[in-house]
């Protein structure tokens, strides 16, 4: 009877804490989007879900341009991190550690400092544009911060290890004689690349996918730091909407679309996969 | 639409219905979700305010009052750009009631900080500040009517009955200065960069410019931006409606879509201003001088043609402060002549302090050189001692009846600047 | 991490070794470069904020390049609002390690070892807190505190980052538990030793490190949070808050030296941490 009763009471406490800070809050911010009122006089839950249509066709413009912004910068991810991925598995050797150690190594500084650095270094006229500017490489109106570039570059820089680091797993899970064989069957490094190295690493991948789309998508550090007013991605919005506006259920509403959107994307994917390969790749 | 207590079929309906046995399986995720409408419907938020009650009841001084110690330290949350950095007022103030004043420049633009604070107050809790200096507009009513200032004690307030201008005692956000003692005010106008813009800027029509194109900044404030947007059109913002609203809505849109803004700004338009990303923008009377003093640059502000908006910086004390009584003391510490004559000297922002002119005037005539040059432009600037025909020009931000009319105006143009 | 691609190699024949050898220097070189390149864009920022650090600025903030000093380390603390956010930032950190390590270890432990109805839920829920978006959380948190009007403070603070570090700590304890000897255990048994022993005389010195690992992880997710703590501070400060605050005046070379300080501290354990593993193996 002990033996049975162990791994709930294990799981418990940790349990109970979720659901109370994670899954009710759920239920509280859903509960909030269909309430109406306003912040002096408080809200009251009438089950308004105009809100929802009215937020949506508001702010359905910043809601298409983070899912863009966070589709682009996940693709830019794939490719750029591929290729490091590739290089340390299968060229990494000993160092492999140290390679891994060094791509991780911006991520001992605070995220918030680490964007202001580059906004610090993008700045219209700092020490990299005010040469190029003086030397008229570049026009005297040039500017990097403010743009949709500036934004995606910033989120490809923010996510990068979460990208490399499954596709080197599944990478590095690949048995070298399979690579090998191909090759003794005549295949070119590019057959061999696009029909054995590929597939085998494409669980990692996906797992890079799930975990740099979503919080891509939702970021709103990026944006603010280093984009400008036409750059508004959805999560300064749903911040705003909380933090200054002080408009819960606008906010609610909001936040509960993104919420969905994204869930719905992620399961149809986990689904697609099947969950126990995304999670182990995941975890690791 | 989702489920509600109110459309669930019963399940004892539901059976007979079917003709089929409910499971437990079945009966537990209907009662699931009636269990889930029902927590929907009980989360609800506690409101804090009676719009209604403008002035409290009688003996609310006496009982927030009684009781209250000095603990010889105030927290003071106040915006950048409103004391010397090298607090010569507050050290003279420690100096002589030996109470330390921790002074913070957290607050940079009205309604975040309202947000911020509001949750906390509406627990009653300390936000940690005893001390906040807050805009007449819509955040001020919705600290006053949630009820989280302290009514003021005017026992305690001397100097301010003494000093202060009559003007600045009838203001209609805060009759009878009930909640409030102003700690300056202040002009929205445009300030730009003559090195940038060879022509002289007179006009708000100049902010829309298509010369300018992105160098131009705008105030993400919607009682700043609907105001400049409705005075380009020649609306009176006091008088005006929904329909003005989505007018001057579609004219800031304009100014978006065409590509003239760079961005909306808080406070940080200054230092926008400054390392040159915006060539000209809306910005607040004060700052300009004092960046041009401390900086050496050479910004230029006016008032436009077509008018501008004026405002009142407010002291005022949170509810769940710490030590209101030394907060109180340093409130009325401000309006002795010669400390608000030292504010505005460095500030350049409109005291409520009229005699603060002729000590203005006196300091200019022992100081020699730059000082005195300054501090007599100082004296005689209609940015910190306006005329009557100065006032005419200017406008205050529109007040709002209810709630839901002043939603309204928000959700008109939060937008612009969000999208 | 395997050593499996030296042995290969190895055992290939010459012929093919050979022209495997060509083709794997030209496209290695390329990829090698390129890894360089990555490497040195990810770590630019980090450069300048250490540079900064030394930067000899006239005033407060740090606008542009002035000369070299070493002043600022000796004047790290000087801004009183700063230090005090570091404090409530390392504060909270500490009990989100102490409390999610003993929350996390819990369930990573009866993941890993017990096979148990609910443990497919459980684990759901996990995936879902990792991979829900922080913004989401965070303004849900908000709304919870908000509807019960408890206010906001250190306390919402903490309560948001152990949520969070829970199943990261979760993940990486049953990895390892996964991994676990079973026959150990089933001797101390056959030797006497009640469950409660067993565990905590065999299995719980066995889990150490991982457990370790976990609370790190959860340390280092709590000081840097940003987004969650935003919504959940009221009007209290944490270090990556003040610095978000502060950018609009300018950053003071102080938050660069706690921020290279921190750093240095991070690849110290970091590389302690791979030493310490590499002997073992060794």
């Amino acid at each position: 009877m002990r033996r049975r009763l162990a791994p709930y009471l294990l799981v418990l406490p940790g349990g109970v804490w979720l659901l109370l800070f994670f899954a009710v809050p759920m239920v509280t911010m859903l509960s909030l989007s269909l309430q109406q009122g306003d912040i002096v006089n408080g809200y009251v839950f009438t089950g308004h879900w105009q809100t929802y249509v009215d937020a949506i066709s508001a702010y359905r413009t910043q809601l298409v341009r983070s899912l863009m912004y966070g589709g682009i910068a996940t693709i830019v991810l794939i490719v750029v991190s591929f290729p490091v991925a590739y290089w340390i598995a299968f060229y990494g050797g000993r160092r492999k550690p140290t390679y891994l150690l060094l791509l991780l190594l911006p991520f001992f500084v605070s995220f918030v400092l680490r964007t202001i650095s580059w906004r610090y270094i993008l700045t219209d006229d700092g020490f990299v544009l005010g040469p190029l500017k003086d030397s008229g490489l570049v026009g005297a109106s040039f500017h990097i911060l403010g743009t949709p570039f500036a934004v995606i570059a910033g989120l490809v820089y923010n996510f990068l290890p979460f990208m490399v680091l499954p596709v080197y797993v599944a990478l590095e899970r690949i048995d070298p004689r399979v690579v090998e064989a191909a090759r003794d069957l005549y295949a070119s490094p590019a057959t061999t690349f696009r029909k054995v190295i590929f597939p085998l690493a494409l669980p990692g991948v996906f797992a890079g996918v799930l975990m740099t789309f979503v919080p891509a998508s939702s970021d709103y550090v990026n944006s603010a730091v280093l984009g400008s007013s036409s750059t508004t991605m959805i999560g300064q919005v749903i911040q705003a909407q909380y933090l200054t506006n002080s408009d819960y259920p606008t906010a609610s509403a909001l936040s509960f679309t993104l919420m969905a959107v994204l869930l719905i994307g992620v399961f149809a994917y986990a689904r697609a996969l099947g969950t126990e390969d995304v999670m182990k790749v995941a975890a690791r | 639409m989702p489920p509600s207590p109110g459309n669930l079929p019963d399940p004892a309906l539901l059976r007979g219905l079917t003709q089929r046995r409910l499971g437990r399986r079945d009966a537990l995720r209907l009662s699931g979700l009636s269990a889930l409408g029902m927590a929907l419907a009980a989360c609800g938020v506690e409101g804090q305010g009676e719009p209604a009650a403008s002035a409290p009841p009688a003996d609310a001084v006496a009982k927030y009052w009684t009781g209250k110690t000095s603990t010889k330290k105030v927290d003071f949350a106040c915006w950048p750009l409103y004391m010397d950095p090298e607090q010569p007022e507050l050290k003279k103030f420690t100096e002589e009631t030996g109470i330390k004043v921790n002074y913070q420049e957290v607050i940079q633009e009205m309604a975040p900080w309202f947000a911020k604070v509001q949750p906390q107050l509406a627990a009653n809790q300390p936000i940690g500040y005893d001390l906040m200096v807050i805009t007449n507009g819509i955040q001020f009513k919705q600290f006053k009517d949630s009820g989280f200032l302290a009514p003021l004690d005017h026992s305690k307030l001397p100097n301010y009955a003494k000093n202060a201008a009559p003007a600045y005692k009838e203001e209609a956000f805060d009759k009878g200065n009930v909640y409030s003692i102003p700690w300056a005010s202040g002009i929205t106008g445009i300030a730009y960069d003559p090195a940038k813009i060879k022509r002289p800027i007179t006009k708000l029509a100049d902010l829309w410019d298509p010369a300018f194109k992105g160098k131009v900044g705008m105030f993400s404030d919607t009682q700043e931006l609907g105001n400049f947007g409705m005075m380009v059109l020649n609306i009176d913002p006091d008088a005006s409606k929904a329909d003005d609203w989505k007018k001057a809505a579609e004219k800031l849109k304009e100014q978006k879509d065409k590509g003239i803004i760079r961005n909306y700004y808080d406070q940080s338009y200054i230092d926008a201003l400054g390392k040159g990303e915006v060539w000209i923008t809306q910005a607040w009377s004060g700052d300009v001088f004092q960046k041009n003093v401390s900086d050496g640059t050479n910004f230029k502000f006016v008032i436009p043609e077509e008018g501008g908006t004026i405002w009142t910086d407010n002291m005022t004390i949170p509810v769940t402060a710490a030590s209101p009584l030394d907060a109180i003391t340093l409130m009325d510490f401000f309006y002795r002549t010669d400390m608000a004559a030292s504010l505005a000297e460095y500030i350049n922002y409109v005291t409520p302090v009229p005699s603060a002119r002729d000590q203005i005037r006196k300091d200019a005539e022992e100081a020699s050189g730059e000082d005195k040059e300054s501090l007599e432009q100082v004296a005689d600037s209609p940015l910190v001692f306006p005329t009557e025909a100065d006032y005419a020009r200017l406008n205050y931000y529109r007040d709002f009846a209810s709630a839901a009319e002043q939603q309204e105006y928000q959700r008109i143009f939060e937008p612009i600047v969000l999208g | 991490m395997t050593q499996a691609l030296e042995a290969p190699a190895e055992s290939a024949a010459p012929a093919a070794g050979a022209v495997l050898q060509r083709r794997r220097l030209t496209g290695g070189r390329f990829l090698h470069i390129y890894t360089w390149l990555v490497i040195i864009w990810l770590v630019l920022p980090v450069l300048v904020m250490i540079a900064f650090g030394f930067n000899d600025t006239p005033g407060r903030y740090n606008q542009s390049w002035n000369g070299f000093t070493f002043k600022w380390y000796g004047r790290v603390f000087g801004i009183e609002a700063l230090t005090e956010a570091l404090i409530i930032s390392l504060s909270v950190a500490i009990v989100t390690m102490l409390v999610a390590g003993a929350l996390g270890t819990g369930i990573g432990y009866a993941l890993g070892r017990y096979r148990f109805r609910g443990s497919g839920t459980v684990n759901l829920v996990m995936f879902a807190t990792m991979s829900s978006p922080e913004l989401v959380m965070g303004a849900s948190l908000l709304t919870l505190f908000v509807s019960l009007g408890v206010g906001l403070g250190p306390v919402t603070i903490a309560i948001a980052h152990i949520m969070f570090s829970i199943s990261f700590v979760a993940v990486v304890v049953r990895s390892r538990v996964l991994t676990l000897d079973r026959s150990i255990e089933e001797a101390a048994a056959d030797l006497g030793a009640n469950a409660w022993t067993t565990f905590w005389r065999i299995t719980f010195p066995l889990i150490l490190p991982a457990v370790g690992s976990g609370m790190m992880l959860a340390f280092a997710l709590s000081v840097d949070d940003f987004v969650v703590t935003n919504f959940t501070a009221g009007t209290t400060t944490t270090f990556p808050l003040w610095i978000w605050g502060a950018t609009r005046v300018g950053l003071p070379p102080q938050v660069n030296v706690m921020g290279t300080l921190i750093f240095m501290v991070g690849v110290l354990i970091a590389v302690l941490s791979s030493v310490r593993a590499r002997h073992r193996r060794d």
